[in-house]
């Protein structure tokens, strides 16, 4: 099923993205990668383009370069080149970036995920054209000065991968997905820490529209989108532009676009004339990158299982739904706090359950989101789930204990993931008084009184109003202080009232 | 394959230099001489040949070998320990910058 | 020892291991030979800085340190940046410019305890070959003169090396050779010079012209002062520079006294045709004549794209250069124009005072032949007979051990002669630039004279890595003759 029309057009989008390497040092120079050192402290001669420096290869950068090679399925060359991109701008020391044009580290491959579209949940894989190494520019600071620009060159070497698709896409949310899915991979197999503040994951838009079965519109790139959700608006502003301007008998110039994010728009940057000749020649300083196979082979066997591959076998292997299986994996932490959860326990569905529901709440009031070092371990989490189902707790009284885990003074250190440890939980449940009233001699004597004293409700229930049992739960429950298991209630209720 | 002075312009553009119409002249006189005694190399005929982007591309490997203890494809590019090794320099480096303050390199403004 | 500065850099180790002398008084009778600064030959000198470096050389000498170029004055090609003298590479854009660190030629050789007598002048960014193009100091440049006739050019563009070398103002000099910038100037000055294979020497802390041709080298009075530097500036630098090639520093002293027979010397028919004069043809076949008569053997070979070579180097050189000296743009180090009144203002005028018109047309030249729509026509048509000229010489390689030929098709000419004319330049470099596009090594000994009493230099090329064998045949030729040991009037 193809994404919907806008006024009538099809819309078609390509992404290039940078990915930050997390390498410790720059891609030529030995200078530090570390975010928010003071201006130029982190900017070697070799960084600063001083007279007679020289590019050095970071194999850190190679290695990730082949990391995402191999999570895309893409082809790792074995022999590639870099070559000098020539242009002038300030934030530019060398006068030109060392990239690699026509033959890149990385050729083809694809990102595939689900897309919500109306009321479908939609398989998408958008292909890859190329990934290739590069370096990042410096930055320009422009507040505090009058008339003037500061330059700090701290930045300028960062290692970058620069992915690049086919136009494959055909809505923002498309685009969206995708760009999300590609975040989630970076991060995951550890190439890049995806703080998309910092600009370590930085997006452009090459966006263009057409009418179905027409050739390809002219298209527009927006430049440095580094949040998700201005992604979404800038694409939708965009297009709604290019559908406008159109529509009113103008063609669309090939521009690069910035979005203001207060303004809602896009606009075109001021036009760099030379844009188009950047006058791309293999770069004398660095002979050809080679990469055998063997050194392929090495980082395939040590690359942690990817996300994808990993929801399929959450599916098969515990019978997850895939909605379940694609959230759990949204992180490499998060999955593997579930994997630890359902092993301890065996209870695969409530230990997603637990982890996508009060576990998530936490990590997003107190985590920003994140499931390194929480402070409840999976083993907890098990014994929790296990004394539910033998019903040693409600469900209510479970989410008791649980919110009282999170205290810091109960936190053991250190854990083993296939021992769990009851002492704790159990500990827990006997403080708070929290067992289930599971003698029926008991239950039976409140049921009879409760029962005594709600005539009316036990006559409505007769008469064939099944509703009102409900009037006869609250008040038994509130007699057990709680403590009841209400299956339990349920059927010693029906039985009576049989 | 005469340059003209549009030429002249597009490239002085491209590598940032001015030219005032004397020499923007005299660059254009001065190109299409040196271009002329150029045309002889592009009658050369190359099919087939691998552009030599590098000399040590064109080193036998058997000569690298006799000297070399451990090249075994030739030369690759060599990779170097991801590890941080230079220091702070930021004023021994800025020594010679022509506008520096608070550590920034001072330029006209830059307009996106 | 009144003739002290006449003297090579082995004699004077000698000297100075003997403690016949002392490195600070021989660097004090060397720094007092550049009052008024003959033949425009230096930009920079600093005499606490020199005799800093020689009491410390002194004091290794005493401790019983016997590294053979311990103390001996040496002065650096202005290409090479320094920590300690300024480095401007010719140019008013880097005029009064301090490198942070050293060119590591530079710093092995003042760990081997060479003594620095300061900078050499040179072409501007190394682009030229009669050191006319040398823009500083920007109040009263001056180009640098030949020693034999202060009326004629030194060849350039490591003339201020080649220069201060014949007259005797240093025992030895660095310089860098691109396209033959070590060898013409050597063979217009009458004295020795080598550029090693392409990936010998570091270019970590070169200015960078031409990146997959410049190459350092040193210039002396004699083959077997050049083998006692150039095994000192070699070495792999695996750190610093990516073309560096890993193979072994080697003792390139170690074949000098093999004898010349049996040795094949290819002699390449384009080398020697109409354009070549008279008196450089006759100073050359008498070289070889004396090689033969020394036990080698004549080998008539061919290089069939000698002339293409021209338009080859003059395509991949600005082409790199274009690429290497957009750095200079005002913004982080050396010269930046007074008054602008925006960016792009600021880089055209900060680049247009900044460079000579050699250095612009060359910039212009290479953002041409990169230019879309010309690269492949051009640029990397070059590449393509770059490739075949490399193959041209393994082909002669099969039959010869060396390849000898002129230098250059005449002697030194005077002054104003060709700076008018760049194309006249380019047409004379046609002997050098085979070797420099095929990465081989090339050295250039003096073998005697022509016109107006001009130094005549020939021309010794190996195969790759070969520097030991030039060496040695150079260094047998010059114990059979004796031009290499003339100075010219005024040296002495």
């Amino acid at each position: 099923m193809s994404a919907p029309l806008v006024h009538g057009y099809e819309v078609v989008i390509g992404f290039e993205t940078h990915a930050q390497l997390s390498t410790q040092s720059k891609i030529f120079s030995r200078a530090s990668t570390a975010f928010g050192a003071e201006p130029n402290t982190q900017a070697c001669a070799v960084d600063l383009a001083l007279p007679g420096t020289l590019p050095v290869m970071n194999k850190g950068a190679v290695e990730r370069a082949i990391q995402l090679g191999l999570a895309l399925g893409s082809h790792i060359a074995e022999r590639s080149i870099f070559a000098r991109k020539n242009y002038f701008y300030p934030d530019l020391p060398k006068g030109y970036q060392i990239s690699q044009f026509e033959i890149p580290v990385v050729q083809g491959g694809e990102v595939s995920f689900f897309l919500e579209q109306g009321k479908e949940t939609l398989h998408k894989t958008v292909r890859l054209v190329r990934a290739h190494l590069e370096e990042d520019a410096g930055k320009s600071l422009h507040e505090d000065f009058i008339g003037q620009s500061g330059i700090d060159l701290n930045r300028a070497g960062t290692p970058l991968l620069e992915i690049v698709t086919e136009p494959d896409m055909r809505s923002s949310a498309e685009a969206v997905a995708y760009a999300k899915e590609l975040h989630k991979i970076v991060t995951w197999i550890g190439i890049c820490d995806g703080n998309m503040q910092e600009g370590s994951f930085r997006c452009d838009a090459n966006v263009s529209v057409r009418k179905p079965g027409a050739p390809l519109g002219t298209r527009r790139e927006i430049k440095n989108l580094n949040s998700f959700k201005f992604m979404q608006q800038a694409i939708d502003y965009e297009v709604r532009w290019q559908i406008e301007q159109l529509e009113d008998g103008h063609a669309i110039q090939q521009a690069t676009v910035l979005f203001n994010p207060d303004t809602g728009e896009t606009r075109a940057m001021r036009t760099k004339e030379d844009a188009a000749d950047y006058r791309y020649f293999p770069d004398p300083d660095l002979p050809p990158l080679v990469i055998g196979r063997d050194w392929v082979e090495r980082v395939r066997s040590e690359m942690a299982e990817l996300p994808r591959v990993m929801a399929e076998r959450f599916v098969t292997q515990y019978g997850l739904p895939e909605y379940d299986a694609t959230q759990l994996t949204q992180s490499k932490a998060m999955a593997a706090y579930f994997e630890a959860a359902a092993k301890a326990c065996g209870q695969a569905k409530l230990a997603s359950n637990w982890v996508m529901g009060d576990v998530s709440r936490f990590s997003n009031a107190f985590k920003g989101g994140s499931f390194e070092n929480l402070p409840v371990h999976p083993s907890q989490l098990g014994a929790l789930i296990t004394r539910i189902v033998d019903n040693t707790i409600s469900n209510n009284a479970a989410k008791e204990v649980f919110d009282e885990l999170w205290s810091p003074k109960w936190q053991p250190s250190g854990y083993n993931v296939t021992d769990i440890t009851f002492g704790l939980v159990d500990a827990l449940i006997d403080a708070k008084g929290l067992k289930q009233m599971n003698d029926s001699g008991e239950l039976e004597k409140i049921i009879d009184e409760v029962l005594a004293a709600n005539p009316k409700n036990v006559q409505e229930f007769k008469a064939g109003n099944a509703k009102a049992l409900n009037g006869l739960v609250g008040p038994i429950m509130k007699a057990s202080k709680g403590k009841a298991n209400p299956a339990q209630v349920n059927a010693l209720l029906l039985k009576k009232l049989d | 394959m005469s340059l003209t002075p549009a030429d002249i312009q597009r490239l002085a553009q491209l590598s940032r230099l001015s030219f005032d119409p004397s020499s923007s002249q005299r660059m254009l006189a001065g190109l299409n001489d040196f271009f002329a005694i150029v045309e002889q190399m592009r009658e050369v005929d190359t099919s087939g040949v691998v552009p030599m982007a590098h000399p040590i591309d064109a080193m036998p490997l058997e000569a690298l070998a006799q000297h070399a203890p451990s090249a075994p494809e030739g030369m690759a590019l060599r990779l170097r320990d991801d590890a941080v090794s230079e220091p702070n320099q930021r004023d021994a480096n800025q020594r010679s910058a022509p506008a520096v303050e608070r550590g920034l390199f001072l330029v006209p403004k830059v307009i996106e | 020892m009144s003739d002290l500065h006449t003297l090579g850099v082995a004699q004077l180790s000698a000297l100075l291991q003997n403690k016949d002398i002392s490195a600070v008084e021989l660097a004090t009778r060397m720094l007092a030979r550049l009052g008024g600064n003959p033949h425009h030959a230096f930009l920079s000198v600093d005499s606490e800085v020199t005799l800093a470096q020689a009491k410390a050389a002194d004091a290794r000498l005493t401790a019983g340190d016997t590294s053979p170029l311990l103390g001996v004055p040496i002065a650096h090609k202005d290409i090479f940046v320094t920590t300690d003298f300024p480095t401007t590479a010719g140019s008013r854009m880097l005029e009064g410019y301090r490198s942070p660190f050293n060119a590591t030629v530079v710093q092995r050789l003042g760990d081997a305890g060479m003594v620095s007598l300061g900078k050499l002048s040179c072409d501007e960014f190394a682009m030229g070959s009669a050191n006319e193009n040398v823009a500083v100091p920007s109040a009263h440049p001056q180009a640098v003169t030949n020693p034999w006739d202060v009326s004629r050019i030194p060849g350039g563009s490591s003339g201020g090396s080649a220069a201060a070398v014949a007259a005797c103002l240093t025992p030895a000099a660095t310089g860098t050779d691109t396209g033959g910038s070590i060898r013409q100037p050597a063979a217009f000055c009458g004295i020795t010079g080598i550029k090693p294979t392409y990936g010998r020497a570091s270019r970590y802390g070169m200015v960078a012209f031409a990146s997959s041709l410049d190459q350092a080298g040193p210039m002396a009075r004699s083959a077997e002062d050049c083998a006692l530097l150039l095994s000192a500036m070699c070495g792999p630098d695996l750190d610093r520079d990516s073309t560096s090639l890993d193979v072994k520093a080697e003792d390139f002293s170690r074949d000098l006294n093999q004898p010349l027979k049996g040795l094949r010397v290819g002699v390449p028919n384009e080398f020697f045709a109409d354009g070549l004069a008279a008196d450089v043809r006759g100073a050359v076949d008498a070289a070889l004549e004396s090689l033969r008569s020394q036990g080698a053997t004549l080998v008539p070979i061919a290089l069939p794209r000698t002339s293409l070579s021209i338009p080859v180097y003059y395509i991949i050189a600005p082409a790199e250069a274009s690429s290497n000296l957009s750095r200079f743009d005002g913004v982080k180090f050396g010269h930046r124009a007074k008054d602008f009144t925006d960016l792009a203002d600021m880089y055209e005028k900060t680049r247009s005072e900044g460079f000579g018109e050699e250095v612009k047309r060359r910039i212009m030249i290479g953002s041409y032949v990169l230019s879309h729509g010309y690269y492949d026509a051009y640029y990397l048509q070059a590449q393509k007979i770059r490739r075949m000229i490399a193959d041209d010489f393994q082909r002669a390689f099969a039959s010869c051990d060396v390849i000898a030929g002129p230098v250059a098709p005449t002697v030194a000419w005077k002054l104003g002669d060709k700076s008018n004319d760049p194309l006249a330049n380019y047409l004379a470099d046609i002997f050098t630039l085979p070797a420099s596009l095929a990465g081989l090594p090339g050295m250039s000994i003096p073998v005697g004279f022509g016109e107006g009493g001009l130094p005549v230099g020939m021309q010794l090329m190996g195969n790759y890595l070969q520097e030991a064998k030039l060496l040695n045949v150079a260094h047998q030729f010059q114990l059979a003759t004796d031009h290499h040991l003339k100075t010219p009037v005024g040296a002495a």
